[in-house]
């Protein structure tokens, strides 16, 4: 039960870290403790996206480069049905999962269906993401251009919290949740066959493994947990617009995360978005103290760097450069 | 428990397997041969339903099951294994061995339990490897391992021993001996006539997509047909020629 | 919902689909060029785009050099731009994998764009040339002329492209490798080297595409991205791989682009292309001109 105990042991120094905040704020690390809570927070939306892209992505090699039509359905949903229809936030979030959970059923079934698989799937996933972008961007529910506004009314029952620490133990109680659950599914039937079908369909067809059904499992539950990553984002920012929702940005970080922290792994993912946006903040302040102000765009050419030196020198990620040097 | 009747497969304009009737009969290790090209593999796609035949039918213990899935076949007891064999890499051999065990055996101790029984039976040890880590004589045991694991009536082996040396198949045929043993009925497309011959009840031989013919081992080899098809036109001929000389 | 309008409006908006469609061809060639040979996805192609049409900017304020001028060293430049780029880069990183390459391409794609944006920021420019809004009148209708030249290059272009696969010793080789790839090792052809050519001819037509386009569109760190979907769509409908295909394809969705903009409006206007990419990729994913798998 190793698995489980380092589980538990990433968790519980993730929930240690409100104890260390004043110092690392102290230390002029962070502006503030607001500034560090919200990069804490959303490293573990972007952890709990990737998390989602890691289960058909990772064990299953269904490379989507469309996540963000799941994440911006989740956060759609999340904005839209509180600010709309007045449903409650705790509600309109399971609501957000089953929906973009949904939508990952049918936009898996067409694909697989028709049989696409590899380059081929993952742009017809970009292009449904960007089909949903470009509707969003106009529809009137959406609020077209200018995106959802979530009123703030900071009420436990609103899914708003006074302390900055509850919505980070709320994010990180998800992170958990599906760190467990991916390790129930490596362990599970589900899970070895959705190996199985990643290194070898035939094979895995000739062994009575109905692939097709094993693919839209993947897919509707690595959206279903995608979608809850876009809810929390939207709780949590209170707005949400067409390009943050069904951005490329989402579906890059989504994918780039599992893959520099160790594709197909329970851990990949969360260590893989901790160590994208931690290279990506220092980045910045490196270039803040070299030229005195912000340049944009440079996190980003970090992480391309990144994705392609780990493709290049470690196809196993971060994790598999620990795990080499543990060896 | 297996009856081909007339399977005709056409891509395009080549005939690949052309009005090919044969019959397996249960508890019985029966053999699929002839030369490079002749079809073979392509018939047991048909079999075992990753190509739908053009023309013809095959009867599974009875029933129609032709164009049904892969899967479908598996789960009615028909497996296979590859020609070239792939094992699933990013998994180790036990869990390799599992995914065909798991089938009949949705919880996971019981499909590693099936998949240590089937690994021992063809003589896989040292579960806990990584699958890629296995060599070509391993990867064939790991392949007939995996399909056996899903517990069939009627086992296709695609040229299970082609590759091996001559101590690697003396190991592997006893363990398909011990296989059909158990009650499991084979039939094998194989190139070493050797292991043909000790292993076979009845041989199924074709050529250029045409059934040639068929019967005993023994019956076979000494069919003029035959021999042309392996030798070349006229080779029938010129080793009796040989023999009345000699 | 639906506007009518007037036939002459109509057709207006189908020629200048067409004039758009030849750029989105060329912008296409490179792609399917570079999908028949080496058989990936190159997903910098757009990021590629606009760092041409980057250069195209910087030659003409820097040099004064007019965008049609810079055709040829920009092409050149651009050719061993993206013959390094594939022999030092993506080959070697990718160890040939697909899924890796997949991947490569796609860094290589945010590496450009953010560097970019770094340097120029996300402002948009355009340049200003005395010809930019010059009509070409054909009597039943007007005509931007910087667009109808991009035209004709391009078709031009797509000809050369033809000629240098068709008739070349190099093009000859391209099509072995295309055809054959272990074939081809075997009689003696470079292929690692056949691959960077392509890679190259590829990263050349995007040179020519910026240069054709910068007279009359603007170009900011993402000018590229609006036309990586649309070429991936005309390469999918034309057919991977397919030179002709990616020509006809290209007018195609120029003159669906166009109609759609017109019809439903300048936001929704790609929805069509879009939805075409879906259901060919879904209904025959080996496009109109695509040899059957």
């Amino acid at each position: 039960m190793t698995a489980y105990r380092s589980i538990l042991l990433v968790v519980l120094g993730l929930a240690a870290l409100p104890l260390a905040a004043p110092a690392l704020v102290g230390a002029g690390i962070f502006a503030g403790a607001n500034t560090l809570y919200n990069l804490m927070v959303f490293v573990l939306i972007i952890a709990l996206a990737a998390q989602g892209w890691n289960l058909a992505g990772g064990y299953g090699g269904q490379f989507s480069f469309g996540h963000a039509a799941f994440f911006g359905t989740g956060a759609y949903a999340q904005a839209i049905l509180q600010t709309r229809y007045g449903i409650n936030p705790w509600a309109a979030l399971v609501a957000a999962v089953a929906l973009g959970a949904l939508v990952g059923a049918v936009i898996g079934f067409l694909a697989f269906r028709a049989r696409l698989r590899g380059s081929y799937f993952a742009l017809v996933t970009l292009a449904f993401a960007e089909v949903f972008r470009i509707l969003a961007n106009a529809a009137p529910i959406t609020g077209g251009a200018a995106g959802t506004l979530v009123p703030l009314d900071v009420r436990w029952a609103n899914l708003q919290f006074a302390s900055r620490e509850a919505f980070y133990y709320l994010a990180l109680a998800f992170v958990a949740l599906v760190l467990l659950l991916n390790r129930l599914v490596e362990r599970s039937r589900f899970g070895t066959y959705l190996v199985a079908v990643r290194e070898n369909e035939d094979a895995a067809r000739a062994l009575g493994v109905d692939t097709l059904q094993v693919k839209l499992k993947a897919i509707t539950l690595s959206a279903a947990i995608t979608a809850l990553a876009g809810a929390l984002y939207t709780q949590k920012f209170l707005y949400v617009d067409a390009n943050i929702a069904y951005g490329a940005w989402i579906s890059i970080e989504a994918l780039l995360a599992p893959i520099v922290g160790g594709i197909g792994t329970v851990f990949g993912p969360l260590v893989g978005a901790l160590t994208l946006i931690g290279l990506g903040e220092a980045a910045k302040v490196a270039i803040h103290a070299l030229f005195g102000s912000a340049i944009p765009g440079v996190d980003l050419v970090v992480y391309g760097v990144l994705l392609i030196l780990v493709i290049a020198f470690a196809p196993r990620g971060v994790i598999g450069l620990l795990d080499r040097r543990a060896r | 428990m297996l009856n081909v009747e007339g399977v005709t497969k056409r891509f395009g304009g080549l005939v690949a397997v052309s009005d090919v009737s044969m019959t397996v009969a249960k508890g019985s290790i029966s053999g699929l041969i002839g030369p490079n090209g002749a079809g073979k593999t392509t018939l047991f796609t048909m079999i075992s339903g990753f190509e739908r035949p053009t023309a013809g039918r095959v009867l599974f213990e009875g029933d129609d099951v032709t164009g049904r899935p892969p899967e479908a076949l598996a789960l009615l007891g028909i497996a296979r294994t590859f020609q070239i064999v792939q094992p699933f890499a990013g998994l180790t051999v036990r869990e390799n061995v599992a995914v065909g065990a798991y089938l009949r055996h949705p919880r996971r101790e019981e499909a590693f339990a099936r998949a240590e029984e089937v690994a021992s039976l063809v003589g896989l040890a040292d579960l806990d490897r990584p699958a890629s880590a296995l060599t070509v004589a391993g990867r064939k045991r790991l392949e007939l391992a995996r399909a056996l694991a899903t517990d069939p009536k009627l086992l296709l082996l695609d040229e299970v021993l082609a590759g091996l040396n001559p101590s690697e198949i003396r190991d592997i045929v006893p363990v398909i001996h011990a296989i059909r043993d158990q009650g499991v009925t084979i039939l094998m497309i194989e190139h070493v006539m050797q292991a043909v011959m000790s292993l076979c009840e009845r041989v199924h031989v074709i050529a250029n997509g045409r059934t040639i013919a068929a019967g005993t081992p023994a019956e076979v080899v000494s069919d003029p047909q035959v021999v042309e098809a392996y030798l070349g036109q006229g080779a029938a001929g010129r080793l009796a020629g040989r023999a009345v000389h000699g | 919902m639906l506007r009518s309008y007037p036939p002459q409006i109509v057709l207006e908006a189908v020629l200048n689909g067409l004039l758009t469609g030849a750029v989105y061809a060329l912008v296409a060639l490179g792609l399917t060029l570079v999908y028949g040979v080496l058989h990936i996805i190159n997903f910098a192609h757009g990021a590629m785009l606009t760092l041409a049409m980057f250069a195209v900017l910087m030659v003409h304020l820097g040099f004064g050099l007019d965008p049609y001028l810079a055709i040829a060293p920009l092409a050149a430049l651009f050719f061993l731009f993206g013959y390094g780029l594939q022999r030092f880069v993506i080959s070697p990183a990718s160890r040939n994998d697909d899924g890796a390459i997949l991947l490569v391409t796609l860094g290589l794609s945010i590496v450009i764009e953010n560097a970019l944006l770094a340097v120029f920021r996300s402002d948009t420019r355009s340049l200003t040339l005395d010809y930019s809004f010059s009509i070409v009148d054909l009597g039943f209708a007007l005509l931007s002329l910087p667009r109808v030249i991009g035209f004709g290059v391009a078709i031009l272009v797509a000809g050369a492209l033809w000629a240098i696969l068709a008739l070349t010793d190099t093009g000859k080789a391209i099509r072995a490798v295309a055809k054959e790839k272990l074939g081809a090792a075997l009689v003696g052809i470079d292929v690692n080297h056949v691959y960077a050519v392509t890679f190259g001819l590829g990263a050349a037509t995007i040179a020519i595409a910026a240069c054709l386009l910068m007279p009359s569109f603007y170009v900011n760190p993402r000018a590229g991205n609006a036309f990586v979907l649309v070429a991936f769509t005309v390469v999918v409908l034309g057919g991977m791989g397919s030179i002709p295909g990616a020509l006809v394809g290209g007018l195609i969705i120029g003159v669906v682009e166009s109609l759609c903009g017109l019809y439903l409006g300048d936001s929704l206007g790609q929805i069509g292309i879009f939805l075409i990419f879906i259901l060919v990729l879904l209904l025959r994913p080996t496009g109109l001109f695509g040899a059957r798998a």
